[in-house]
């Protein structure tokens, strides 16, 4: 709707003001208003920032409205999209619910700022009247320029011929600022040696602590990572946690009716030939399984109990 | 051929424009956007099928067209599920502020050259601003927005993660993207997209400024969070990101938000790149591909490739760890850019100021001095290699003369209490030494 409203506005060279700028001049005016008094009486530091972008926004369509096309865009993408980014990215990491404290911590710090705030406010009417009333509007429109080639080349040709210098300092300046935050942020801070994934999984296969398959957990003593091994605790006991518990089932109520009919085959009880046992649903893969099973949770049971 | 109009020509051809027609192409590219949404979810589904092996959406409508417009009217009659505490406003206007820029950048980009529409001349675009190029940068940074703020608002701990990853990610990779796009204006000279578009009548930039190019496609799926970059919805690690906790309408929105910028972008990356709506090599030699409309369907026939490479992408590509995405664009993008930039600029300023022959001798002598230079160079001694330990079926065993270190004594007298206790079941092996070692130290060193 912005880039609408900037072609819809009629290119004039002059001071005056046409029927869509004004128009469009006294629903911003309000809205950037609304939007730096939201900011202000927010409860919310996240609804602050809002309130801001959308003060931020209102003068960037100001601006392109004011045959500014670069400078609005330029501020929507720098102001908005940067810089108001970057203090909602640091605003959510707070927290949503952090607010500010009403205590004062400076003696008289609300009467300075009273004072300075209404000072500020004074100088910046007095500007804007005298920049109303004495000075009239230069080089709007698409014929400014050396070369009559419109807004965006002419601030080109400014910025990268005419002041160059300032501009190049400007530039170091920022790159200094940003260098400097750089160092005291990782100032004091060894430089640590990334290892690939290749390296890491030599050294897990291959390094002092070499070991093929997954480890126990932190704080448990055990001799083998087998499930049928149970751990130790540090006085030699056996951990009751480490006994599994599906193995005794699996013995008890699944396989009682297997039992039973192979001793009922295999004559007198004590000769039972274990092999014999189909364990559920008896099919063909299970029996061995079953049957170590069965073994190892009996020894269990004798280990532990 | 028809002659390249000057720069500024279809601002001034699209200034006269009368409000009706302002209008219509306001609502034709409205219309068109969503439509082309719900074509491109069907399209990925159909497409993603086909590299799986699978036929995709089939059954409603042909070739199951309508599949993702039944999904689209389930999805709006659903429940609208609002966290309890979630912030009611920003949560409300989270999606809105995703999917307006999608659709506004649209405004910029030109679909054709000079046509008739009821008898009044114009061109197949909204509006030509000096810096139409910029709009489309602006509208995403706007875009971003919407989904770091969905994030915030839910009031949930996933969303909000999706959306400060969202938040770095979009910040880091707009750079890349705006550094790629200076060679293009370099050499166009205008920032106006239909100017851009004009000035690639000799020859498309991508032949031009390959490396711009390629920044610009990487940066463009990182910019829409498509995979392999879509970090702040993955959903391995983040549930959905910052969609989690929207439903019904709301998240209906941000998936026409993705999709819209995902054509956007492909359309912005055709204009740059591509030559716009310009007819490709075999096609061109018949003058009248670049008149009338038929350069739509040339625009949209590239479009459509640039879509088809996004959703290759997502069929080929796991999604990225977040360090290695962020070092791809810090490290290894923007310093690219930076460097071939200059070079660029450099070259622009040679060529204004030296002659051809002047300029090989010179690059021929830089050329000879480098591999010169790159001789002197001693060669790197071959580093150490260890013995690999053996490998059976593609997975490293024990070496077979493995010997079973001795159980530590401090550890020997606490276990021997319990080692009488259950003779029968210690079972002696390989496993008994490794595991003698302290516990807790195994698993810690394996995950840093």
């Amino acid at each position: 709707m912005s880039a609408l409203l900037a072609s819809a506005a009629p290119m004039t060279g002059g001071g005056e003001m046409s029927t869509g700028e004004s128009v469009v001049f006294w629903i911003l005016g309000p809205v950037a208003l609304a939007g730096g008094l939201g900011m202000i009486f927010s409860r919310n530091a996240v609804h602050s920032a809002l309130w801001l972008v959308l003060t931020m926004l209102s003068l960037g369509v100001l601006y392109m409205v004011q045959q500014a096309p670069f400078l609005g865009f330029t501020q929507i993408i720098v102001y908005t999209g940067a810089i108001m980014m970057l203090f909602v990215f640091v605003l959510m990491m707070v927290g949503r619910d952090a607010s500010d404290s009403v205590v004062e911590v400076l003696r008289g710090q609300r009467l300075a700022a009273a004072v300075l705030g209404v000072g500020l406010g004074g100088l910046a009417v007095a500007a804007v009247a005298e920049t109303l009333t004495t000075v009239g509007p230069v080089g709007l429109g698409p014929g400014y320029g050396p070369e009559a080639r419109g807004n965006v080349q002419a601030l080109g040709t400014s910025i990268f011929r005419d002041y160059l210098l300032p501009f190049e300092l400007t530039s170091a300046l920022l790159i200094t600022a940003a260098v400097g935050a750089m160092v005291y942020t990782f100032a004091g801070q060894a430089r640590r040696k990334q290892a690939s994934q290749r390296e890491r999984v030599v050294e897990r296969l291959r390094g002092p602590l070499a070991g093929y398959g997954s480890r126990s957990g932190p704080g448990v003593f055990a001799t083998a990572d087998s499930v049928a091994t149970p751990a130790l605790l540090p006085d030699g006991s056996v951990a009751p946690a480490s006994l599994s518990q599906i193995i005794e089932s699996t013995r008890r109520e699944r396989l009682d009716a297997d039992i039973a009919d192979v001793q009922s085959q295999s004559g007198p009880a004590g000769e039972v030939d274990a092999r014999a046992l189909r364990g559920g649903d008896g099919d063909g893969h299970g029996a061995g399984s079953t049957h170590d099973r069965l073994s190892e949770g009996e020894h269990e049971g004798e280990g532990a109990r | 051929m028809n002659p390249v109009p000057p720069p500024g020509y279809y601002q001034t051809l699209i200034a006269d424009d009368p409000f009706w027609l302002t209008l219509i192409k306001v609502l034709v590219i409205f219309v068109l956007l969503m439509l082309v949404t719900l074509f491109m979810i069907w399209f990925e589904r159909r497409v993603v099928g086909r590299m799986q092996q699978r036929p995709g959406p089939n059954w409603n409508g042909p070739f199951g067209l309508l599949q993702s417009l039944a999904d689209g009217l389930k999805l709006a009659f659903k429940e609208d599920i609002r966290p309890v505490l979630a912030d009611k406003a920003v949560f409300f206007i989270a999606p809105v502020l995703s999917v307006v820029p999608a659709f506004v950048a649209w405004s910029v980009i030109p679909l054709g050259p000079q046509v008739s529409i009821f008898g009044e001349q114009t061109a197949l675009q909204l509006t030509d601003l000096p810096v139409g190029v910029l709009v489309v940068l602006a509208c995403s940074s706007i875009g971003v927005y919407g989904i770091v703020l969905a994030g915030w608002a839910s009031g949930s701990p996933y969303p909000l993660l999706g959306s400060l990853r969202s938040a770095a990610q979009v910040i880091s990779y707009e750079l890349a993207l705006g550094l790629s796009i200076i060679a293009v204006v370099l050499y166009s000279g205008s920032l106006s997209t239909a100017d851009i578009v004009s000035a690639q009548e000799g020859g498309w930039y991508i032949w031009l400024l390959p490396v711009s190019f390629v920044i610009f496609a990487v940066s463009m799926v990182g910019e829409t969070n498509r995979a392999p970059f879509d970090l702040p919805e993955a959903e391995s690690e983040l549930v959905g990101g910052f969609h989690t906790e929207y439903s019904s309408l709301k998240f209906a929105l941000f998936f026409l938000a993705e999709y819209v910028n995902m054509v956007t972008l492909s359309a912005v990356a055709t204009t740059l790149f591509l030559g716009g709506w310009r007819a490709p090599w075999p096609l061109s030699l018949w003058a009248g591909a670049n008149e009338g409309w038929w350069p739509l369907l040339w625009f949209f026939g590239k479009t459509l490739a640039f879509l088809f490479v996004y959703v290759w992408l997502r069929g080929t590509l796991p999604r990225q760890r977040y360090d290695q995405f962020m070092r791809l664009g810090w490290k290894l993008l923007i310093p690219i850019s930076l460097l071939w930039v200059v070079l660029v600029a450099t070259l622009r300023v040679l060529r204004s100021e030296l002659t051809t022959g002047q300029i090989l001798i010179v690059g021929g002598v830089v050329l000879v001095l480098l591999v010169g230079a790159a001789l002197l160079i001693p060669d790197q001694a071959p580093p150490e290699e260890d013995p690999e330990p053996p490998v059976v079926a593609d997975y490293p065993v024990p070496p077979l003369d493995l010997a079973v270190p001795p159980t530590p004594k401090r550890r020997r007298r606490a276990v021997a209490g319990s080692r009488e206790k259950q003779k029968d079941s210690e079972p002696v092996g390989a496993g008994t030494g490794q595991d003698a070692e302290p516990a807790g130290a195994g698993p810690s060193k394996g995950d840093r």
